[in-house]
């Protein structure tokens, strides 16, 4: 139990922070220019793609580098030459840009690299257990993404409150027409938040794909889920981002390694039904089988009561 | 300094301005006067490019109709809105911070000019700035846009919602800036400061500039009170 529990804990605190980096991308790049990104996790795929591409050539260490680099430039090329055009017809006509900017990005994936999961895995030299505990192996591999998770969070943290360039962030997400007024470039520095966005989720497809897989559905498989984090949390938050991508992270890692289920909890009640009962599947479904589900019916309750996300300003 | 020539302006299909002309020279205050929906408010933001519009309008001798906000600010033309739009998360000294157009490139104006002038923006500084009052919030939109050191600011409603104790104060603060020969356009509904300051008013009906005079002038011309500002 206790092995399970730190176990879990790590798993859901390595998830989480993955989660984080993706999720604090997608809300600053909604708080500021009011573009809910679709493409955003396929951005997290070309990072993975990208750095499996250039670790056969140039080996994983350059790779982790100068994948999220291509993939934020990438973001910001599709910000200056897409978004920037389809931005005078208003916000749905960009959601939809985005959303098929998803599908395509899918596609050429599958084209060049096919459907196949590729061969992209930990470099040897993180390729060992960390430590035993309980019998059980803590992989390096992990340790390593979570020091990397922690590592931009904190230059994050660093750059949006301390350095001039933060500020005109934050004053961006609350007045962009202001900013621009005041003599700060807004065009610019929207550019250059949807490329750091991008970027992030770049370095997150880079730094998890050794251990989620790299296959053309892992953007639509993490996708649904970020947007759950930046909604739970309160669109436009980065703080809301945080917390809800470390809750939801650790909910879902508690949820697949604890067996409990209904039978155990009518076993509590002292009831117990018959396998011919016409509810048999109800009452012996059990947590790991309803995991997926509950980040989904986390947002579903935040949204009737509380609209706002945990830390939100503004309706969804 | 300031020549706006044939104007117009558009919502949708709304023809807001109908060929506004006005000008402002080197160190002077005018007022732009008029009452509600008249297009006062419509002529700045189309000077700024918020609005869709047509015409000419020179600074310092170049055209700024077409260019983006940032570019026009960079020609040292100075904007107060009237929404006030501070940045909440921010603390005073930030907003000041991010009205210069470069970290730590004063001009005529410092941080301490401000707080002399308004003593509850120093004992705010570090406050976010969403949580000040009314009319601090005012002071420091006005702060904030001097701290990029403009030739020509202007300034759309200054006084609006704000107690008579503060307004004595923005008025003060008006002519500080016009001393240290900043020219000012001063977009106005009420005429209490205008007439005060003003070297020279424009009153605004229906789209159009309907009158131009100095403010006594403007005192003694009942007709035109009546007809364009008078409620």
């Amino acid at each position: 139990m206790i092995e399970t529990t730190i176990f879990s804990l790590l798993n859901g605190l390595v998830y989480g922070l993955l989660l984080f980096m993706l999720s604090s991308g997608l809300t600053l790049i909604f708080s500021m220019m009011g573009v809910l990104n679709f493409a955003h996790a396929s951005f997290y795929m070309l990072g993975a793609y990208f750095a499996y591409e250039m670790s056969i050539h140039i080996g994983f260490w350059p790779a982790l580098i100068l994948a999220p680099i291509a993939v934020g430039f990438a973001g910001a090329a599709l910000e200056r030459y897409g978004l920037r055009n389809v931005h005078k017809y208003g916000h749905v006509a960009e959601l939809v840009f985005t959303f098929g900017i998803a599908f395509l990005i899918e596609e050429v994936v599958q084209f060049i690299w096919g459907k196949d999961q590729q061969p992209y895995n930990a470099p040897p030299l993180l390729d060992f257990p960390l430590f035993t505990l309980f019998n059980v192996d803590f992989p390096a591999y992990k340790a390593f993404m979570l020091f990397v998770s922690i590592a931009i969070f904190i230059a994050l943290l660093v750059v949006l409150t301390k350095t001039r360039v933060g500020l005109i962030i934050q004053a961006a997400i609350t007045h962009p027409h202001m900013v621009g007024m005041l003599g700060h470039n807004v065009p610019l520095v929207f550019m250059a938040t949807f490329g750091v966005g991008t970027a992030l989720a770049g370095i997150a497809g880079v730094i998890a794909a050794p251990v989620l897989g790299t296959y053309p559905g892992m953007a639509f498989d993490l996708g649904s889920i970020i947007f759950v984090v930046v909604v739970f949390g309160g669109l436009g938050s980065l703080a809301g981002a945080f917390v809800a991508s470390l809750m939801i992270g650790i909910v879902q890692t508690f949820a697949v390694s604890f067996n409990i289920g209904m039978p155990d909890l009518l076993a509590l009640l002292g009831l117990e039904f018959g396998a011919d009962h016409f509810l048999v599947d109800l009452w012996t479904i059990s947590l790991p089988q309803i995991g997926p589900l509950i980040p989904y019916l986390m947002l579903i309750i935040m949204l009737i009561f509380r609209p706002l996300g945990l830390f939100g300003s503004r309706e969804v | 300094m300031l020549k706006v020539t044939d104007l117009h302006a558009y919502y949708g299909k709304s023809h807001i301005l109908q060929g506004v002309n006005l000008h402002v020279k080197e160190g002077e205050i005018v007022s732009l006067l008029g009452r509600n929906g008249v297009g006062r408010s419509t002529t700045v933001n189309a000077l700024l490019g918020n609005v869709e519009c047509h015409g000419s309008a020179l600074y310092k001798d170049q055209e700024i109709i077409g260019l983006k906000p940032h570019q026009i600010s960079h020609l040292g033309l100075g904007i107060v809105v009237e929404n006030r739009a501070i940045f909440p998360t921010l603390t005073v000294r930030q907003n000041l911070a991010l009205g210069m157009k470069k970290a730590n490139k004063f001009g005529r104006w410092s941080y301490d000019d401000m707080f002399d002038m308004f003593s509850n923006l120093r004992e705010r500084a570090d406050v976010p700035a969403g949580v000040l009052s009314g009319g601090e919030q005012q002071m420091l939109t006005m702060c904030r846009t001097l701290m990029g050191d403009p030739d020509l600011i202007m300034i759309d409603e200054p006084t609006e919602g704000l107690a008579p104790k503060i307004v004595t104060q923005v008025g003060k603060l008006l002519e500080e800036i016009a001393n240290r020969g900043v020219s000012i356009l001063l977009v106005e509904q009420k005429l209490t400061i205008a007439l005060k300051i003003s070297s020279r008013v424009y009153v605004m009906g229906h789209g159009q500039i309907v009158y131009e005079g100095t403010p006594d002038e403007l005192r003694e011309n009942e007709q035109i009170r009546k007809e364009w500002l008078e409620v």
